[in-house]
């Protein structure tokens, strides 16, 4: 009875002390040379989705900012933080807007759970391609409830629409909770980084991946950069 | 009773091919210069189809009003010498009536489909796939890039599969959702099927062709009048064939110039 009691009140105090000296990793995601040009989208043949677009939609597969920025790179920790298998418990959303999948690349946790939502007054069929995990696709009409799912191995998953060809995205399933996916100017943040030798992994889906080794002491905050190489085509 | 029946076969018949022969709902105005010759072969196949509908219809009524109410015992006559002879004349009239329209009907076919483009064709290439239309122009220097399905890349925007990286051709190539083309220039449409067969049909234009995977068809017309038509896909090709559609839009070559060259600096 006592250890029961006993085990809140450790898991906390460890919790507490792992938080004391917690580092960070953050830094920012550039890119040299010229990057292909964002493609316009013509959506003319979906009404209801062109006219919610001002101006056209440009092709999200490269997507850069100023200072040579670049975003939509998914960053985590690949090695020297084991998995606590801890699936956070936070609902994530992907949604079709404007027949558009937004984010672009949503990263969770194997075993999370996330929503599919359909914003749009016609019908998407969400179709992921993964390879080790389970393949599926699903229409949803507008109105649809959103469909609830979750991927059990740790991959990268191109997803598409078998109704609207140019829309893309991506899932990406990792088997750790430190990620992140850089966006508004490159800029990513791995914290709560207990001391220790890690690998950080930058995937970007058309530049391939970068790694880099950095050691945490303490509760500092580590700058590490990564910068890809662009292609004109 | 067997009066009644008679009656009823008839007035249906009369009231069904009136809308028919009269061309009560017509196709909606035609904009191609093969239009007309269509359009006149498809009233006379009507009209014909319509009076062969309604000679055949009285006939009917006629025969039910003649010999209702006959009595049980009463001998059932045969037609002198046998029937032979009235299928073998009525399967020759109505051969003869078919080919007689595919023979006046060819030539509307062939300016569509088999007499060469004229020099001064515009060359535009169309591509379905599940499900939307995808159109190319050559760009700037007049020539194609060399198509690479295994490069085909929706996400990123490369429908037909081109490869810029390594092809000169295609790095000037303009890829569009919409058919735009210049009025009154013949335009030689390439087609080709990414994944099943879908069609290209535009009723304004009166063409109609299915595109059939593994096979390069060639079609042109001249479009005589500036708008934007649909293009709509007649082919059952999957989950969202109800959605598979693009827009025609015929423009003064002026206005067609201008389009080019926005969509070429998008």
């Amino acid at each position: 009875m006592r250890t029961k009691q006993m085990l809140p009140a450790l898991s906390t105090l460890l919790v507490c002390s792992s938080m004391m000296f917690a580092g960070t990793v953050s830094g920012k995601i550039t890119y040299t040379g010229t990057p292909a040009k964002q493609k316009a989208i013509d959506m003319s043949k979906e009404p209801s989705c062109a006219k919610q677009h001002a101006t056209p939609v440009l092709n999200e597969t490269v997507v850069t900012g100023p200072n040579n920025a670049l975003d939509n790179v998914v960053v985590y920790v690949s090695s020297g933080a084991p998995d606590d298998g801890q699936v956070p418990s936070q609902s994530i959303t992907y949604t079709q807007k404007g027949c558009q999948y937004i984010p672009h690349v949503l990263a969770m946790h194997v075993d999370q759970e996330f929503e599919i939502l359909n914003d749009d007054q016609t019908s998407h069929n969400i179709h992921p391609l993964p390879k080790v995990n389970i393949e599926w696709n699903k229409s949803q009409p507008p109105g649809t409830p959103p469909i609830k799912e979750k991927y059990d191995k740790a991959e990268f998953i191109p997803v598409k629409c078998n109704i609207h060809p140019w829309m893309h995205g991506w899932f990406v399933v990792l088997k750790t909770n430190h990620f992140d996916v850089s966006k508004d100017g490159g800029d990513f943040k791995l914290p709560d980084l207990p001391p220790g030798k890690y690998t950080i992994t930058a995937w970007h889906e058309d530049y391939g991946t970068q790694t880099a080794d950095v050691t945490i002491t303490g509760s500092e905050t580590k700058d590490v950069n990564f910068t890809f190489k662009a292609k004109a085509y | 009773m067997g009066k009644f029946f008679a009656i009823t076969i008839a007035i249906i018949a009369i009231l069904s091919a009136i809308p028919i022969v009269m061309n009560y709902w017509g196709p909606p105005a035609d904009i191609s210069t093969h239009g007309p010759a269509i359009d006149e072969q498809m009233h006379d196949t009507m009209w014909e189809a319509g009076v062969s509908f309604l000679a055949a219809q009285l006939l009917l009524a006629f025969f039910v009003w003649q010999f209702t109410g006959r009595a049980k015992s009463d001998k059932v006559r045969n037609l002198p010498g046998g029937a032979r002879g009235l299928v073998i004349a009525a399967f020759l009239f109505v051969g003869t009536e078919i080919l007689a329209l595919g023979v006046i009907g060819q030539k509307a076919w062939a300016t569509v489909f088999f007499d060469p483009p004229g020099k001064n064709a515009l060359t535009v290439q169309s591509q379905a796939g599940q499900f939307a239309f995808y159109f190319r122009y050559p760009g700037p220097d007049g020539k194609f890039g060399a198509l690479h399905p295994d490069k085909i890349d929706e996400g990123n925007q490369n429908f037909f599969g081109l490869d810029p990286e390594n092809d000169v051709d295609a790095r000037d190539d303009i890829v569009t959702a919409e058919l735009a083309i210049p009025i009154n220039r013949q335009v030689n449409l390439l087609m080709h099927a990414k994944d099943v067969g879908h069609s290209f049909y535009v009723r304004e234009l009166r063409i109609q062709q299915d595109y059939v995977p593994g096979l390069d068809l060639a079609i042109h017309f001249t479009a005589t009048k500036t708008g934007q038509y649909e293009i709509v896909c007649t082919q059952l090709c999957g989950l969202g064939h109800y959605n598979m559609k693009a827009y025609l839009t015929v423009l003064s070559q002026e206005d067609f110039d201008k389009w080019l060259k926005d969509k070429a600096a998008q």
